[in-house]
């Protein structure tokens, strides 16, 4: 094979810039527009933020660099994401993709999201091939991994998710450029993994830790859930979700936003129910997107159960009428 | 003797970052890439051996270097070419082919005689490459 004598001149011929303006590049970049719409989309969640800022910043920088003609080392991103379940992780990963496209840090933006069945094979000789055809297929992309620690299965020493977590870190050590990988998973357990698995500890730059919404922002969350949807709360059924979030949030299995995503689906179908029940003429719009406080208080938490009937009882003791 | 199968032939040989632009382009035309490499570079031998399947879903290139380092590893000696194959109804094909490693030695082609009846010569080319064994061609 030949070398690359040939992109070094064109890198020369082009006349290199004397100076860069930053906020015109972080403007016309389209950086601007995701970190806005990050901001109006994504409710609460101020460290993922301030992290996500951060890093279009250093990027920014770093292409500013580049530029100039001085010395530049690409970042390693290869990322963390650690949180309760529900707190956004996968949605962060999607704006994430789309971020490091603008920035031309990855030259698709797409993202494959993958647990260990994805990678991980039945049979020996299985595992490689199968992890290597995700690698490819997120190559210029963002992969990302939900619940990686399950990949690392201590109590059995012929598990065969040792070789797929091999052959990642190979991976994300020899194809920096090509693709950015994102382990995502609930924080005591992946402190774990990282523990047990020291490679990957040091191969991962940022870790970013998803903290859990307030009642306030699990409030919004639901109300810009709604609005998506094109449903409206009366004020009285306002004043139950907020109630209900407070309850919800000490039962067990709480799930962050997820929660409140069920609860909503529940209320639409026992509002749909209602209207069916109660109605006796044509309903306009406004009725059929207003959802009611019944349609809330409906819900079994006011009643200091489990929404799913199994450990209702067991976990909260008895249940008050 | 230097090989000319495929596009880009009388070419000097694609960098790997020319390769990977080609590759690119395959992709972005739909067109599903993969690997083939075979020690016997007779013209007429048109089914060279696959490096793994075709790529119908890997949307970057960088998929089909990372194969291609792979597989140069292991023939690193022999003529590995990229094939992009178009799965588009009536076309069905391949729309483009072109060696990206070769032997050191490109040993080339004799033409052999046959002599017939009435003083009629058959033709037929062989490569040299094939005297020996398959596996120890290059070596």
């Amino acid at each position: 094979m030949q070398d690359g004598n040939a992109t070094d001149t064109v890198v020369a011929d082009e006349a290199a810039p004397q100076a860069v303006d930053l906020q015109q590049e972080y403007e016309t970049s389209g950086v601007k527009e995701v970190l806005e719409d990050l901001d109006a989309t994504l409710i609460g969640l101020a460290p993922v933020k301030q992290r996500i800022r951060e890093t279009a910043a250093l990027l920014l920088v770093e292409r500013a660099r580049k530029r100039l003609g001085l010395a530049h080392e690409t970042p390693t991103l290869h990322m963390s994401f650690t949180g309760n379940p529900g707190t956004g992780k996968t949605t962060v990963a999607l704006r994430m993709a789309n971020l490091l496209h603008r920035l031309g840090y990855i030259r698709k933006g797409h993202l494959v999201s993958v647990t260990r069945d994805d990678l991980v094979g039945q049979y020996i000789g299985h595992t490689a091939p199968k992890t290597k055809e995700i690698l490819k297929k997120a190559m210029g992309g963002v992969l990302f991994i939900d619940e990686a620690y399950y990949l690392y299965r201590p109590e059995n020493e012929r598990d065969y998710g040792q070789e797929a977590i091999e052959i990642l870190l190979q991976v994300m050590e020899n194809n920096r450029d090509d693709l950015v990988v994102i382990l995502a998973g609930y924080g005591d357990r992946m402190e774990k993994f990282f523990e047990s698995n020291p490679g990957f500890r040091s191969r991962i730059a940022h870790h970013i830790d998803f903290p859990d919404y307030t009642d306030d922002e699990l409030f919004h969350i639901a109300e810009l859930m709604l609005r998506e949807q094109n449903y409206t709360l009366t004020p009285e059924a306002a004043k139950a979700l907020h109630e209900y979030v407070g309850l919800r949030r000490k039962q067990p299995h709480f799930a962050n936003a997820r929660s409140i995503r069920n609860a909503l689906d529940r209320a639409r179908l026992r509002q749909a129910n209602r209207l069916f029940q109660t109605a006796t003429g044509p309903l306009d719009a406004a009725a059929l997107s207003a959802i009611d406080a019944p349609d809330i208080r409906a819900s079994r938490v006011f009643r200091g159960g489990l929404d799913s009937d199994t450990d209702a009882t067991a976990s909260q003791g008895p249940v008050t009428p | 003797m230097r090989l000319t199968q495929g596009t880009f032939s009388f070419l000097p040989d694609l960098t790997d970052e020319q390769i990977s632009k080609q590759v690119q382009y395959c992709i972005d035309n739909g067109w599903a890439v993969s690997l083939e490499f075979t020690d016997d570079p007779h013209p007429r031998n048109t089914y060279w051996e696959m490096w793994g399947h075709p790529m119908f879903d890997n949307p970057d290139a960088a998929a089909l270097m990372y194969e291609l380092a792979e597989c140069r590893k292991v023939y690193g000696d022999r003529y590995i070419r990229v094939v992009a194959f178009d799965a588009t109804h009536g076309w069905e094909s391949l729309r483009l082919s072109f060696i990206v490693n070769r032997p050191k030695e490109e040993p080339g082609f004799r033409l052999a005689r046959q002599e017939m009846a009435g003083r009629n010569t058959r033709y037929s080319t062989l490569s040299y490459a094939t005297d020996k064994p398959a596996g120890a061609r290059y070596a």
